[in-house]
């Protein structure tokens, strides 16, 4: 296990030198240049060229990434031109919010999608499973920001149920907080559970014809142990590895859903600086975020060894 | 056995009845591309309303023979902003997916044919490219370039490369040991005439099939864009706008919103079945992505 | 056989729907069992020897149909309720696969999976479950039993594996095994034991026994009848000393002439039976083995000859041309 750890660690690293290098390649192809944008219109030649010598604009390229990136490894993503807000903190401080989000939506998508899956494996064919495939099919061409707006429609305005905005800190109200993240939530998992149930669905279908499954059953055990533990475990490595990348999707579709719930996380973090044009944030949360996102698709291939034994050994 | 019982077992989960039924669907799917596509290209001789024409004193109109589906908050033609919103969607969806399926097509198949170094320079460039989750990556660079059609166009199509870049390449690699290439090869064929003469028609039905589903996610990503605020610039009509237009007056004309968000579904939808039933054409597997 | 059967099997028909059409796998069989005695059903690959397995066990594939009674124990299975199969699987009837690569779980260890089927039937508390799980490894020979159960499948060879299958069979203490060619998938070499143990393991408990196999020579020792099936139906049946002492059928010589010796020189082609079987999904409407018998003629491509009892020794065969018995060396 150790190995296969080290050997994963050793394909992270460069990868997320590469995601830094690009985010600040990003930043380059900016019209004008970053000490245009900050004056705006109060540019004048004189306040542009010393704002680009106290920024370093006037160096070469390179030495700007690294220095740049010197600074990255120390903790320092730069600071709000707006606000003088460091970057790093502003970040650290909307991070529990999309967490709290995410997390709660994978359980959702979690928890709609795996039993809906092991029901249409058991019943494939049956007009149950035609049903729900059909049902997860039509899902999957229905936006976040569609599913946002019916949910709003149906839960906040026509019954008043639970509330299409207003965040409060969980530490205040940790009812209302919880209420708060309810129809946000559900928003991000209606996304979620059409590509799980799929996935698994299929795989399971796979395993139940498999020789164990039929041993299993040849052994007597109860149809419940069969299916969560002989068929599940072995069916779920592509459920693991969907949930990866689905994480990517999850992130942008955090991001329309803060905005729209009004949820003071990264997402809204994000859109608010575009709409500032605030670029030293832009650039900090996006770094931020991917570097992020390629630690966690990490993990979840640490996951697979901990699913799969032969993985875990180094026989596959 | 067990791979008997799998073969057997598939094939017999009664895909003949579902294919008939997916015919009709197909078909439905097939129509309403026409449809809004058509609708889409002869928009400015249509018999409609300008989109952007407003009518302060017909605000959130019902339906009426002069606006057949009522008016938006600003009192502007529904149908007429659909129309012209299809414009946009279409554009940005189609011809960001041909970026992505030439690009990426043309890299996929080189990589899988060739292998070697070209093949570890593209997968590497690719797995990058799919560290940044798609739609934080889209809008920071739009950002910086500008919210334009053509920028919000290609900065979709180069996105989108990765994903052709992989179908082409797998596909490629599968067929290259095949007879037909491999007698192609022992014949003295150059590989340009592989690759075009054996191998494009061979990988092109799969990619078509994906080009399509490219299609689907790219229209729900511009619309996430004007949702935002973030896409194409107001006052020119897109799904993604009016859906954030109407989400203002839910409460009091929740059409506004169901309107554009319904079409873009079906739209979505349409794109989705029909690329779907040609990838399951082309990959006899249930279920497999 | 004089007692009370343990299992029997009455016009049993299996029908597998496939893209063809309906495949025919399992034919109207008849067999029965008496307990502690060992049944052997011989026949190529594909006459339908597993789905004969599968329909006594209540484990088709769901789209199968099954026509016929499966009596076991003095109980119809197919009308059992499956709860009342799943009781009876385990403590009264297991079963050992073909393919010990795959008939193991591969995601859980090789513990869990000896010790769920003790806890499933015998209410064992899972430090007992545990011992006796231990104790099972080493009644099937193998070493270090405690390190072993806490191992995948993957880490172990095929035989051990197929050792650890037959420990999970026998662990309920079964009153009919039924052992779906145990050995097929394994080394030369380890076959031999595989069986010895297995036949060690029946005395002892006496349990009953169905030995599958396409080898003629595997049950020749071992069995106290045997069936010989072809194209989903038994085509010859017979206590096994008179089965070799004069064999009826002339499918069932062609099988026999093709079991390797041991000493004939290595590396001589096998006398295999030339041609295939009949395709199912097409049932032909004379003896399904005429294509290939030299004996074939009009009356046997015409009708299905029924399996007539032949002679005092219980012996039954299905052919309009039997082979002349030869003489028998003792009655
Ligand atoms: N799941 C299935 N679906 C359809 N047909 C099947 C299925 N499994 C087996 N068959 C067919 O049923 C027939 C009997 O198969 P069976 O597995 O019982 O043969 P067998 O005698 O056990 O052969 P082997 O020695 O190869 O194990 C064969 O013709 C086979 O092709
Ligand atoms: S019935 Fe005829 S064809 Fe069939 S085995 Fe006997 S002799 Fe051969
Ligand atoms: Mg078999």
């Amino acid at each position: 296990m150790a190995r296969f750890i080290g050997r994963r660690l050793l394909y992270l690293l460069p990868v997320l030198l590469a995601v830094s290098l690009l985010t600040f390649l990003i930043a380059s192809l900016l019209p004008g240049d970053l000490a245009y944008a900050i004056l705006g219109d109060q540019a004048t030649p004189e306040k542009l060229a010393a704002l680009r010598a106290k920024m370093g604009l006037d160096l070469p390229i390179w030495q700007r990434y690294l220095h740049w990136l010197w600074g990255v490894l120390q903790g320092d993503l730069g600071r709000s031109f707006r606000t003088g807000e460091m970057v790093l903190n502003a970040v650290l401080d909307r991070l529990p919010v999309s967490i709290e989000l995410m997390i709660m939506a994978e359980v959702m998508g979690l928890m709609i999608g795996i039993p809906l899956a092991i029901l249409c494996a058991v019943k494939s064919g049956s007009a149950i499973d035609r049903f729900f495939t059909g049902f997860a099919f039509a899902n999957l061409s229905l936006p976040s920001y569609m599913v946002a707006i019916l949910l709003i429609f149906l839960f906040a305005v026509q019954f008043n149920w639970l509330p299409a905005t207003g965040w409060v800190p969980f530490s205040e109200d940790p009812v209302g907080n919880l209420r708060s993240f309810v129809l946000p939530a559900l928003t991000l998992a209606f996304a979620e559970w059409p590509a799980l149930m799929r996935v698994l669905r299929s795989d399971m279908i796979a395993t139940l014809q498999e020789d164990y499954i039929a041993m299993a059953k040849a052994k007597g055990l109860r149809p419940a142990r069969i299916l969560l533990v002989h068929a599940l475990k072995p069916s779920s490595l592509t459920l693991v590895t969907i949930t990866g990348i689905n994480i990517g999707r999850l992130i942008g579709g955090a991001l329309i859903v803060e905005t729209i719930f009004a949820l003071p996380g990264i997402g809204r973090l994000l859109v608010g600086a575009i709409y500032a044009r605030d670029f030293i944030i832009l650039q900090g949360v996006v770094l931020f975020v991917a570097a992020g996102f390629v630690i966690v698709n990490f993990i979840v291939d640490m996951l697979y060894g901990v699913l799969d034994p032969r993985i875990r050994h180094g026989r596959a | 056995m067990a791979v008997l019982e799998i073969d057997g077992d598939t094939a017999l989960a009664s895909p003949v009845a579902k294919r008939r039924k997916l015919g009709g669907l197909f078909l439905c799917a097939v129509a309403w591309v026409l449809l809004i596509g058509l609708a889409a290209v002869f928009a400015t001789i249509l018999p409609i309303a300008s989109p952007t024409d407003m009518d302060m004193l017909g605000k959130r109109a019902l339906p009426s023979a002069e606006h057949l589906l009522g008016t938006d908050s600003l009192g502007r033609d529904i149908l007429s902003r659909l129309i012209y919103g299809a414009r946009v969607s279409l554009t940005v969806g189609l011809l960001s997916s041909v970026i992505g399926v030439t690009i990426g097509g043309a890299l996929g198949m080189l990589a899988g044919y060739f292998r070697g170094r070209l093949e570890t320079l593209t997968v590497g460039g690719v797995d990058v490219l799919l560290a940044f989750p798609p739609l934080v990556f889209l809008l920071a660079v739009l950002a910086y370039l500008g919210q334009t059609v053509l920028n919000i166009t290609l900065v979709i199509g180069v996105l989108s490369i990765p994903a052709f870049t992989r179908v082409a390449r797998a596909v490629t690699l599968s067929l290259s040991e095949r007879e037909f290439v491999v007698a192609a090869r022992a014949l003295g064929a150059t590989h340009g005439r592989i690759l075009l003469r054996e191998l494009l028609p061979n990988v092109s039905l799969p990619l078509v099939a994906f080009f399509l589903l490219g299609v689907a996610v790219t229209i729900v990503v511009e619309g996430a864009l004007s949702f935002l605020g973030l896409g194409v610039p107001p006052p020119a009509p897109s799904w993604g706008s009016m859906i954030a237009e109407g989400r203002e007056s839910l409460d009091i004309a929740p059409w506004l919103a169901f309107l554009p968000a319904g079409t873009m579904f079906i739209t979505v939808l349409a794109f989705n079945i029909i690329g779907d039933t040609l990838r399951a054409l082309t990959d006899p597997r249930p279920g497999a992505l | 056989m004089t007692s009370q059967p343990l299992l029997s099997v009455e016009g049993v028909s299996v029908e597998l729907p496939t893209p063809r059409g309906r495949l025919l796998a399992v034919d109207q069989v008849d067999l029965s069992l008496a307990p502690g005695r060992t049944l052997g059903i011989v026949g190529e690959s594909g006459c339908g020897k597993t789905m004969l397995s599968r329909a006594i066990l209540q484990l088709l594939p769901k789209r199968a149909a099954l026509k016929g009674r499966v009596m076991f124990d003095g109980q119809d299975m197919v009308r059992l309720s499956p709860e009342a199969l799943r009781r009876l699987r385990g403590p009264s009837l297991a079963v050992v696969f073909q393919d010990p690569m795959t008939s193991l779980n591969p995601v859980l260890t090789i513990g869990t999976q000896l010790i769920e089927t003790l806890q499933a039937h015998l209410g064992m508390d899972t430090a007992a479950a545990t011992r006796r799980a231990a104790e099972l490894l080493a009644a099937v020979g193998i070493p270090a039993p405690e390190q072993r159960l806490r191992q995948y499948p993957h880490q172990l060879s095929g035989g051990m594996r197929q050792r650890v299958a037959i420990a999970i069979a026998l662990s309920c203490e079964p009153k009919l095994l039924i052992a779906d060619e145990p050995t097929t998938a394994l080394d030369v070499t380890v076959q031999a034991q595989i069986l010895d143990l297995l036949a060690r393991e029946q005395q002892r408990r006496h349990m009953a026994m169905i030995l599958i196999t396409h080898d003629l020579g595997v049950v020749a020792g071992r069995a106290d009848e045997v069936a010989v099936m072809y194209a989903g139906r038994v085509v010859e049946r017979a206590p096994t000393p008179s089965l070799f002492a004069g064999m009826r059928m002339p499918y069932t010589q062609a099988l026999l002439a093709a079991i390797p010796k041991l000493d004939s020189p290595p590396h001589t082609a096998l006398p295999a039976i030339a041609g295939r079987p009949p395709d199912q999904t097409r049932p032909l409407p004379g003896c399904s083995f005429a294509p290939r018998c030299r004996h074939a003629d009009d009356q046997c491509r015409a009708a299905k000859p029924p399996l007539a009892d032949s002679g005092p020794a219980g012996s039954q065969y299905a052919c309009w041309h039997p082979l002349q018995p030869a003489p028998m060396p003792e009655a």
